[in-house]
């Protein structure tokens, strides 16, 4: 008798919970669908009734957002990216390496600075830095994003990988120099490739930061020509004040890099997330 | 021998080093100096006004304002992202969710992966009084009565973009709790099953109890985010209307970069700091305490 409720409440729990994860997840999906139909439409068709499907797809729209400057901005985060994860991760595992082997007292004192800077909000630093970095001639230039962003990841990828290397066996790094390595290669050879899962998080964390920053990338830069994509979009705006279909075509077109590359690393993304623990 | 690798090490950490001394350290630190001037960008002269710009800061009415919307985010944020986060992942994480758990997970996580300026783009059309999505949803109910310029009138922008980030950033802390779920041995649900406990007496008993600290650093987190709020703020609002959606973050770029009173900008700079720091020691202290 027990057992037969149970099993009715069970399938009567499990339909409600069903209702409620769909009812959930067509309200975080919708806007998402909602935009890239309005994005498919003419200018006239998004203004009549945004919530009806467009009668002939205007795939042009996505060419124009494309053409208008979104290549050029995708580009610029591209290659900013690229130098700034590259950097903050080498640069990042050279000083955690550091911390744990170095048994000088100034280690130390690193390893609070570290610590420390976890804790400091780029927007405290913000109108020092424009000005340190319009005396040294970066204003402008795409330096102007890429030094500020590795030294604002650093803390955190020493942070990461330090607690990695913590429990790495010095056994290897030992027969490595008997066999003649210097400690540079050693570096190199040994270390940075059995770290290659925390590089890895350290790599995807830096990544979504300087894919989606915008203060700095807002106040450093000014040429049209060098913006990123998240002032790059915010600038089409208020470029494309009547074309807005075109708009919502680049809103989508920016947001699919991330989208698709979380889908391919779901697994890793999640872990770097949660390692660290830092959002914005 | 030994002494040239110990300097060896050295090397290792310059380089990190330099560039968080100059371009993290410094600027704080400097930033902290600015507070105490009346400075602009285009020239180099410096008057000093010691305190004045603090004393300032605390009669300013588009201060509090920015205060109070920073804590309106903050505490919405907790109560939805939080609170509601932590429900949703643990029913994600029930036996009842079965193997289709994956799959909405990833929903609802998914918002987070789009950048904060592209979401906040979304939601400026999804707002939009005329063709957004909203409006135009609630007239298709019949609810004209319930349509708003949503981001046009000062007594509701501000809950709009607080919307918007919780749709954002529920799945992101979802995400983290059920990361923490996940720790929990299963062992203990078990012995709770020969008890006879039932899916809710062991999600608050078992699953809460031993998520404690995830609880309280999502917490945190939240509430260090809610005051670093710039971007979402920006991208839908600047601020407007009639400085309603003014958060510090905003309020900080409009005072140093569109009125250009740098050295008072950096006062507020100071606060955001003030406040940030102080809850992220609490963050370590929350952290060390749970190791113990």
């Amino acid at each position: 008798m027990i057992v037969m409720n149970n099993k009715t409440t069970k399938t009567l729990l499990k339909t409600l919970l069903y209702l409620f994860f769909i009812v959930l997840a067509t309200m975080v999906i919708y806007p998402l669908i909602w935009i890239i139909i309005n994005s498919l439409k003419t200018n006239s068709e998004l203004f009549t009734n945004s919530l009806a499907l467009p009668k002939n797809p205007v795939w042009s729209n996505y060419i124009k957002a494309w053409k208008l400057g979104l290549s050029t901005y995708f580009l610029n985060s591209l290659l900013v990216g690229a130098v700034s994860v590259t950097a903050t991760v080498f640069l990042g595992a050279a000083c955690a390496y550091g911390v744990v082997r170095s048994q000088s007292k100034f280690k130390d004192i690193v390893f609070y600075m570290i610590l420390g800077g976890l804790l400091l909000s780029p927007q405290v630093a913000l109108i020092s830095l424009y000005k340190i970095i319009d005396k040294i001639g970066l204003y402008n230039t795409y330096w102007a994003m890429i030094i500020p962003y590795i030294a604002f990841k650093l803390p955190f990828a020493v942070f990461l990988m330090r607690s990695y290397f913590l429990g790495f066996p010095k056994e290897l790094e030992e027969s490595a120099y008997i066999d003649g390595c210097s400690s540079i290669q050693t570096f190199f050879r040994i270390v940075l490739p059995i770290s290659k899962p925390i590089l890895a998080s350290t790599a995807i964390m830096t990544a979504i930061f300087v894919w989606n920053e915008f203060l700095f990338a807002l106040v450093f830069i000014e040429d049209k020509m060098k913006m990123t994509i998240p002032v790059g979009l915010s600038n089409f705006r208020d470029a494309l004040v009547t074309d807005w279909t075109v708009m919502l075509a680049g809103i989508v077109i920016g947001s699919l890099p991330m989208i698709i590359f979380y889908l391919l690393m779901q697994k890793n993304f999640i872990k770097g997330l949660t390692a660290g623990g830092i959002k914005g | 021998m030994k002494r040239l690798k110990q300097k060896n090490y050295l090397i290792y950490m310059l380089p990190a080093i330099i560039l968080i001394s100059v371009f993290v350290y410094i600027p704080i630190i400097q930033n902290f100096y600015y507070s105490l001037f009346r400075m602009n960008s285009y020239t180099d002269e410096m008057v000093f006004v010691g305190l004045s710009n603090y004393k300032k800061i605390f009669a300013d009415e588009i201060f509090y304002i920015s205060l109070k919307n920073n804590i309106y985010y903050a505490v919405i944020s907790i109560v939805c992202q939080v609170g509601f986060g932590t429900v949703l992942a643990i029913l994600l994480e029930s036996k009842l969710a079965g193997k289709l758990r994956v799959f909405f997970r990833n929903i609802y996580f998914l918002p987070s992966v789009i950048s904060v300026t592209a979401v906040g783009l979304l939601w400026y059309f999804i707002y939009n009084p005329n063709m957004g999505m909203l409006n135009s949803l609630l007239i298709k109910m019949g609810l004209e009565n319930f349509t708003h310029a949503w981001l046009g009138e000062p007594n509701i922008a501000i809950f709009a973009i607080i919307a918007m980030s919780q749709w954002q950033y529920v799945g992101y802390i979802m995400i983290l709790i059920i990361v923490a779920i996940q720790k929990i041995p299963i062992e203990l649900y078990e012995s709770a099953q020969i008890d006879g406990a039932n899916g809710l007496q062991k999600a608050l008993k078992i699953t809460i109890p031993n998520i404690k600290e995830t609880l309280l650093v999502t917490s945190v987190i939240t509430v260090i985010g809610s005051f670093k709020l710039f971007t979402e703020v920006y991208v839908m609002t600047s601020g407007g209307p009639y400085n309603s959606t003014q958060v510090l973050g905003t309020y900080l770029y409009n005072t140093a970069f569109m009125y250009d009173e740098m050295g008072y900008a950096a006062a507020i700079a100071v606060i955001i700091f003030v406040i940030t720091f102080s809850v992220s020691i609490l963050q370590i202290k929350i952290s060390n305490s749970g190791k113990e």
